[in-house]
């Protein structure tokens, strides 16, 4: 199955709590996220389908990769009935803690124990979005790195084609050797798990790997090895929630006007 | 009874009820207004192999259980009725009786292209003459050495127009009675085969319900399924597992029904507040809700019975009548607590009303599932 001329890919992914389901305590202002389902991060998800269109075309070999709890195991398992050839979890209390820049460097020692052409990571992540470990991981690693790819292409000379999406602009970049890519979810609509992919997820292995198996210094990883440390964390103050009125057309604009008038804007 | 899911039944879910989410519900105000089969979602659940969730893997399937098969007519039905009896009728009705009948040529022959959704199954038992009374079957199948020669006509089948194989019930020997029915599967094309007039219903608007008109049509004789004047017992058997089928389908549709009124009676204000937040609201959403729910564990039962190979025919009867009376009970209200907006289509609850009204009918009128249940209970 697996030939030396065939791309390896590695994809990173995080399981993330669904924001979208995320309800805020309305008396502690905090975010309730008892109940709330875990899902693969979305822009994770882009990276795997841009991983999945890649072995469509030219045939390839997917691992994904994520750091968490051994409960983090399930976005393997959707990653495996997705198409995913291998799935790795770190999973060591010693990771525990981590900021994006402890993060990324435990990646990168996983990174550097597999052998790899390309690295696929979501632009970033909805719990966190920081945007910053896939750029850090590329930087441990010493790897060029293209952010915000809306797409790419692997072209016969086996370099990629990838579109990077800036705000206003789109920059065109031909990428020879191993890279890393971080991707936009809007650019990669995920395909489902296929019905048999599902069938055999749970009887695939997921392998679970400790500090001990990757190649890292022990006190660069979990809380020891993160500098960030948060000072506070608190919900975005809420706007006022308007007014409504139901009028006529010229009621309304002689309402609107009145109102400019009384915040002396006109 | 574990009444948990499986890790892959768990995973099963979450991929179905986005499939659904996605690429079900956008479509089904569309489907039921044009009355147009949804192609394209069944070429859709066909490549996700969704169109043969219980068929072993030897044959092309995806070697789920029929657990996970309710489950996607459940989430299927709960925004759109009509793309859950396509797959019902289909996987219930021709594939199940070939997987349970068949030889293994017409397994062979025939499982892999239905689980791929390359091909689309169908059932044809129902006559004009021959409803509830099934036993009265009039069309004919004379053994013609060679072939068989298939004389009659079916009414009210399922994606008729759209399927490729058809298992029907012909009279082989009148004289012996339900004895002297046999099973047969009959391809679209063969000779003598045709679609008859499309019905117009009143709900799964979609789905295409036509009638089969058989004349002198040629069945090769290797296309009789399971013996010779068996046919009776396999519709029966059939049907016991179809009813599991309808039974999701009406939870699917009054599960979609309480979570339209849900959202609507949250927005909806009146006398100052959402109406939600009326205890007649709340009482009367409690006690749907409730019977939604022990609609859903009869359902679960019967599927865990069927998977086990304990017999299920009453279990099966009853999720179908308390599913089927709980999804017409369920979308009634809805469409009062909608009100004036619940009467128009701009809502999907009159749609879901319409649809439900078939589960209580075909596959068994509630009336046969009685007749079911007591027979176990007098035998």
């Amino acid at each position: 199955m697996e030939d030396s001329t065939m791309m390896k890919i590695i994809v990173c992914v995080k399981q993330v709590p669904d924001t979208t389901e995320i309800k805020i305590d309305p008396v502690k202002g905090t975010l309730i996220r008892d109940g709330v389902p875990s899902i693969m991060n979305p822009d994770d998800k882009g990276g795997l389908e841009l991983a999945l269109r890649l072995k469509d075309q030219h045939g390839a070999h997917i691992t994904v990769i994520s750091m968490g709890p051994p409960q983090a195991d399930v976005i393997l398992r959707e990653a495996f009935a997705m198409g995913a050839d291998r799935a790795i979890l770190l999973s060591d209390r010693k990771f525990a803690g981590a900021d994006t820049l402890a993060t990324s460097y435990a990646l990168s020692g996983l990174c550097r124990t597999l052998d790899y052409d390309l690295i696929i990571a979501g632009r970033q992540a909805i719990d966190g979005d920081t945007a910053q470990v896939g750029p850090e991981l590329a930087e441990h690693l010493d790897l060029p790195q293209i952010t915000y790819v809306a797409d790419a292409k692997r072209l016969d000379n086996g370099n990629l084609l990838v579109h990077k999406e800036n705000e206003d602009s789109v920059q065109v970049l031909e990428v020879e050797g191993k890279c890393l890519l971080t991707v936009l979810a809007s650019a990669f609509e995920p395909r489902y798990m296929s019905v048999n992919g599902i069938m055999k997820a749970y009887e695939r292995e997921v392998e679970v790997w400790g500090a001990d198996k990757i190649d890292v210094d022990e006190s660069k990883l979990g809380l020891a090895g993160s500098p960030t440390k948060v000072f506070k964390s608190f919900p975005k103050a809420l706007k006022a929630p308007g007014e409504v009125h139901e009028v006529s057309e010229e009621e309304a604009v002689e309402l609107i006007i009145n109102k400019l008038k009384e915040k002396h804007i006109i | 009874m574990d009444f948990s899911y499986s890790k892959t039944e768990e995973l099963f879910l979450q991929m179905i009820r986005s499939f659904a989410e996605n690429e079900v519900k956008p479509l089904a105000a569309e489907v039921d207004e044009q009355e147009r089969f949804p192609l394209e979602t069944v070429e859709k659940m066909g490549k996700l192999g969704l169109m043969g969730i219980p068929v072993p893997e030897q044959y092309g399937g995806a070697g789920g259980n029929v657990q996970m098969y309710i489950m996607a007519v459940e989430e299927l039905s709960r925004v759109c009725a009509t793309t859950g009896v396509v797959l019902s009728a289909h996987t219930s009705l021709c594939i199940a009786p070939i997987m349970e009948h068949g030889t293994e040529e017409q397994k062979m022959k025939y499982l892999p292209k239905l689980a791929s959704g390359e091909w689309i199954g169908a059932f044809g038992l129902t006559e004009p003459n021959a409803g509830t009374d099934a036993a009265m079957q009039q069309t004919t199948a004379v053994d013609a050495g060679d072939k068989w020669i298939l004389n009659g006509s079916k009414i009210f089948i399922t994606n008729a127009s759209y399927a490729n194989v058809f298992i029907v019930m012909a009279m082989t020997d009148k004289s012996k009675g339900t004895k002297g029915i046999s099973a047969f599967i009959v391809e679209k094309g063969m000779p003598g085969f045709s679609i008859g007039k499309k019905e117009l219903k009143m709900g799964i608007r979609g789905s295409a319900t036509c009638e089969l008109i058989f004349e002198n049509c040629e069945v090769p004789k290797e296309n009789l399924l399971g013996q010779l004047g068996k046919g009776f017992g396999i519709a029966m058997k059939t049907l016991d597992g179809g009813r599991i089928g309808i039974a999701s389908q009406a939870l699917g549709i009054a599960q979609g029904a309480i979570d339209e009124t849900v959202k609507y009676t949250k927005e909806r204000k009146q006398f100052g507040k959402p109406i939600a937040k009326f205890q007649n609201t709340q009482f009367q959403m409690a006690d749907l809700k409730t019977k939604v729910e022990a609609a859903r564990l009869l359902v679960r039962s019967a599927a865990w019975k069927k998977d086990k190979g304990i017999p299920y025919s009453a279990d099966a009867a009853m999720a179908k009548l308390f599913a089927a009376e709980t999804a017409m009970e369920v979308t009634t209200k809805a469409v009062q607590f909608h009100g004036g907006y619940g009467y128009t289509r701009e809502y999907p609850v009159e749609r879901m009303m319409r649809d439900a009204k078939i589960t209580e009918i075909y596959e068994g009128t509630s009336e046969v599932q009685r007749m079911v249940i007591a027979g176990h209970l007098f035998k």
